[in-house]
């Protein structure tokens, strides 16, 4: 069943890389496949059976380097399940934003297919050398979505984003061969593993090792300060690439604090929890204030991820504080993170997503150029409205409910996180710093009174569509040119007839 | 003798096929020399054939126990002469019509027994024989295409293999007169009452003079001259097949010198000293052969790290061993698309392969990434299991440095993976023309798929080596 789920889009990606597959078949295979992939995840929901404690639903396992104690074992859980359903729908509503892709769409559909491929492959991987596999092959694939398709510098960020989480990624393979090595008889099982773990009462072990996984997770998450990455990669990827990159691949830095750092380094964790809460709470003030300060609509949504995996990192932190006394706080805690992981997932993608599609009209992300769309594009407006209120974590949104679950877990215990508890509304400061951030966000593009580049940007919807190749200076030009003709002689229906505009 | 003959029948019919092509080649046609092609080829699969029935067989030893059949020369067999027909490959569209075309047949195949008896050996006076086998067909190989850099390099490569020749020999004399044998199987109870500092010279000079063959720091200074100044064929063959027997024969040597945690860490530190100068070395270069070369100095740091603990951990001689036959493949992927591609030399000249080699680009892709040990790929095991054994054997230091190597060494293999997705209009300059052949491609592209398929099959593969 979940062999399905992550080899499907793999064979569908090696047939698509052939060249004799046309580009309208790719685009509808991608659409297709994505949607059965939702389906193969909720029939997937819709039989998972609790697993006793420690075990995992839907398990398959085949050996694969016996000789290392490295098996193909996959599995999921309460906690992986969200967030396997969560991957396919981002990847189908890619797929679906993806049927406008006029650049070697082929291409694009097989490599995002490889990529969603990769992307359940790590949440369901129940063995470290597996989720390393895929862990890696995340990093590859985004590589070349952003090399491939982006715009702007986009050879430069990449090559930088790779090189940033590859960093990552091996120090994270550096903390796997310490579990290896310490774990007796030597396994990469993660089920094992979680359930003897090593190095128990070897402080300085335990300890390098779990620095070693911090260090690898942050990176990927990412949390301050290993950040720096995440900005431009986003803002130089394409649209979809985005949407994947913060819907899906930051997870997987955040997952792995859940299923790999806490339950298999237990005493290192709870020693240093106060380092990881200290970690998410500057990257959740971090990437709140930086993102108030930021004119590109993708930097600042991008600015905004830094601050929700903040929360993330928090609650996990908090979580390892508590140990095992107060367990109620702890599920509390543990719950808020990974509804946290599933909300910010399907909103920062969503989010992306917008930004893109304002991209292929406009040919820029500048904040202040969108002043007054709300009055000509009203959907889109609702659209981005409901996506940034949730993001914002209103309550009837999804992002209320984590946040409310994190910070009613971490202040339970850590009481220092109380100090954040001065706006009653949201819970404490750091929300309401992430609340004036999405509060510009809402009011500059959709609200605002340069009512001239809105006319363009509804005008030039048709033109952009016509011409196909949408950062044209020439279809740039005209949509400019149509904008002030319709400024200076309105109505508009007027203008057409008189001038031929 | 009959028996012992048949033990080396691998290595006897590498050697008798290079005699058939070096004489053949002077009784053929000029136009026709490609038919020696077919006889090395030939060669070379039957002495695959019969490596893997040998390894197939109980391990023994032959002529007086001075050459060891066991599981580790059955590996190297196996991977020598692979990597010989790959390199046959790559050879057929830069040799073709050249007027030395057999004469390269016959070096490699000669080269390739002498890399073989290097790995099987376990006597000090083999040892020197073999590395005289497989040091003298490089030097002819190095300068046998008579380009404008290649007597530069053919001389340098003469002069060091001179050099570290005579260092190994004169260790290898240090061992003997201290033990009064030759024989490894003996030499270890001889050496342990034998003055500590005299044993560990000779041990030294004669792993130095290995390393040379290994090309791995402080014998390496004729590695990137080589890659660069001679042919693809030479280069991809002196960057693999020479490796592979001198890896296996410096595990077989400090197996039987005491002090197994000196040794280790003797060997961890040169290994640590290869990958970074290895790595430093190659951050700057431009041109893609000589990139190449020193990746390969780094390479052996990794593959010398494994080596260092095939005494302290059970895992470490599987991973060698893995990680050698995994190297080599990418490797000469890496090597066979340099070929295809004969007039692209400088990172710039790659733009636009891309969209001209959609192929050949997934080829150099996947050997990139598999030199940097991206899974699944053979080469993400071998480090994977190298690193574990390190660890293991108690040096993690050995392991961290593999991990921050990596680290660098992705620097310089990105640099090309992004010159060649770069657009070829953005640049506005020549692309090369240059066809390397239908050989050079093809072995670019078995070979990449060969590491992919390495790597997901290494349960089975490791059981075997195990």
């Amino acid at each position: 069943m979940l062999s399905v789920l992550v080899f499907l889009p793999l064979a569908v990606a090696a047939v698509l890389v052939h060249p004799r597959v046309g580009d309208a078949l790719a685009r509808a295979t991608f659409v297709a496949v994505s949607a059965v992939e939702v389906a193969l995840a909720a029939l997937a929901w819709a039989s998972y059976e609790t697993p006793e404690a420690g075990a995992l639903a839907h398990e398959e396992r085949a050996p694969w380097i016996p000789g290392v104690g490295s098996s193909y074992h996959v599995g999921v859980d309460g906690l992986s399940l969200p967030l396997v359903v969560m991957t396919t729908l981002v990847f189908l509503a890619c797929a679906v934003f993806a049927r406008r892709e006029q650049h070697r769409p082929r291409l694009q559909a097989a490599l995002f297919l490889f990529l969603e491929a990769v992307c359940l492959g790590l949440f369901v991987s129940a063995d470290l050398i597996l989720f390393f596999v895929f862990f890696d092959l995340s990093i590859v694939a985004m590589y070349f979505s952003i090399s491939g398709w982006g715009h702007a510098n986009a050879a430069r960020s990449a090559l930088k984003f790779f090189l940033y989480t590859f960093l990552g990624s091996l120090a994270l393979l550096l903390g796997f061969v310490g579990l290896y090595v310490a774990s007796d008889p030597h396994t990469f099982d993660m089920v094992e593993l979680a359930a003897h773990p090593p190095l128990q009462g070897h402080g300085v072990a335990g300890g390098l090792v779990l620095a070693a996984l911090l260090l690898g997770l942050a990176v990927k998450t990412p949390t301050f300060p290993f950040h720096t990455w995440l900005p431009p990669a986003h803002s130089d990827a394409p649209a979809i690439g985005s949407a994947v990159l913060a819907g899906v691949l930051l997870k997987m830095g955040t997952y792995g604090f859940v299923r790999i750092a806490m339950p298999m380094l237990p005493d290192a964790w709870r020693a240093w929890a106060w380092v990881v809460i200290a970690v998410g709470i500057v990257s959740v003030l971090w990437g709140a204030l930086v993102a108030f300060a930021q004119t590109d609509l993708k930097r600042m949504i991008a600015y905004t991820s830094v601050n929700h995996m903040g929360y993330v990192v928090l609650a996990v932190g908090a979580a390892g504080v508590l140990g095992d006394g107060a367990d109620d706080a702890r599920r509390v805690a543990i719950t808020g993170a990974v509804t946290q992981m599933v909300s910010h997932g399907l909103l920062t993608a969503a989010l992306f997503l917008l930004a893109g599609s304002m991209f292929d009209r406009t040919g820029n992300y500048d904040l202040d150029a969108y002043g007054g769309l709300a009055g000509t594009a009203p959907r889109y407006a609702t659209l981005f409205t409901v996506a940034a209120f949730g993001s914002l974590g209103l309550p009837a949104f999804s992002g209320f409910i984590a946040e409310f679950q994190i910070l009613a877990g971490s202040i339970a215990t850590v009481p220092v996180t109380a100090v954040r508890a001065r706006d009653p509304h949201h819970g404490g400061l750091v929300p309401a710093c992430a609340a004036a951030g999405v509060h510009r966000t809402d009011h500059r593009p959709l609200g605002g009174v340069h009512r001239r580049h809105a006319a363009g940007v509804g005008a030039g919807r048709p033109a952009a569509h016509g011409v196909g190749v949408h950062r044209s200076a020439a279809a740039h030009a005209a949509r400019r040119d149509r904008a002030r003709c319709r400024r200076t002689c309105r109505p508009r229906g007027a203008v057409s007839r008189r001038d031929g505009c | 003798m009959g028996a012992d003959l048949v033990a080396l029948l691998p290595e006897a019919l590498l050697f008798l096929g290079g005699m058939v092509t070096l004489v053949g080649g002077s009784f053929t046609p000029r136009t026709r020399q490609w038919r020696m092609s077919l006889v090395a080829a030939a060669a070379a699969t039957a002495s695959l054939v019969a490596g893997l029935v040998a390894w197939a067989g109980d391990p023994r030893t032959a002529f007086s126990g001075t050459f060891t059949v066991d599981g580790s020369t059955g590996a190297a067999r196996v991977a020598v002469t692979v990597s010989l027909l790959l390199i046959l490959l790559i050879a057929s569209g830069e040799v073709r019509d050249h007027p030395r075309e057999s004469e390269t047949y016959s070096l490699l195949l000669l080269g390739g027994a002498g890399a073989l008896l290097l790995a099987g050996c376990t006597d000090l006076a083999l040892l020197v024989v073999a590395f005289l086998l497989s040091s003298i067909p490089l030097y002819g190989l190095v300068g046998i295409m008579a380009r404008p850099d290649s007597p530069e390099a053919a001389l340098k490569t003469y002069l060091f293999g001179a050099l570290f020749g005579i260092q190994l020999m004169l260790g290898a004399v240090l061992l003997y007169g201290l033990a009064g044998r030759a024989g490894y199987s003996a030499l270890g109870a001889e050496l342990a009452g034998a003055p500590a500092a005299a044993v560990s010279a000779g041990g030294l000079l004669v792993l130095i003079g290995l390393l040379f063959k290994a090309g791995g720091v402080p014998g390496h200074f004729w590695v990137p001259d080589a890659t660069q100044g001679a042919s693809v064929t030479a280069a991809a063959f002196l960057t693999t097949v020479p490796k592979i027997g001198a890896l296996v024969a410096i595990t077989r040597l400090v197996a039987v010198l005491p002090g197994e945690v000196r040794w280790a860490t003797v060997l961890g530190v040169l290994a640590v000293a290869s990958m970074t100068i290895g790595n430093l070395a190659a951050l700057a270069q431009n041109d893609v052969r000589r990139l190449l070369g020193w990746s390969t100095v780094s390479q052996v740091g990794y593959l010398l790290a494994a080596a260092a603990v095939t005494r302290l951990s059970d895992q470490g001689q599987p991973a060698l061993l893995f990680f050698l036959a995994g190297y080599a493949l990418t490797n000469l992927a890496a090597f066979a698309v340099a070929a295809a591609e004969p007039d692209r030399r400088s990172l710039e000249q790659w733009a636009g392969f891309a969209t001209t080699r959609p192929g050949l680009t997934a080829a150099l892709v996947v050997a990139l990434l598999g030199l940097v040990g991206t899974p699944p790929t053979a080469v993400f095991v071998g480090k994977l299991t190298t690193m574990g054994a390190t660890w293991d054997a108690g040096l993690a230091w050995l392991a961290v440095a593999v991990a921050l190597n990596t680290v660098v060494s992705l620097f310089y293999y990105l640099r090309w993976i992004r010159a060649a997705l770069r657009p070829a209009a953005q640049l506005g300059e020549g692309v090369g023309t240059g066809d390397g052949g239908r050989g050079a491609r093809t072995a670019a592209l078995v070979a990449a798929a060969a590491t992919i398929v390495m790597g997901l099959a290494a349960g089975p593969l490791w059981l075997i080596l195990d």
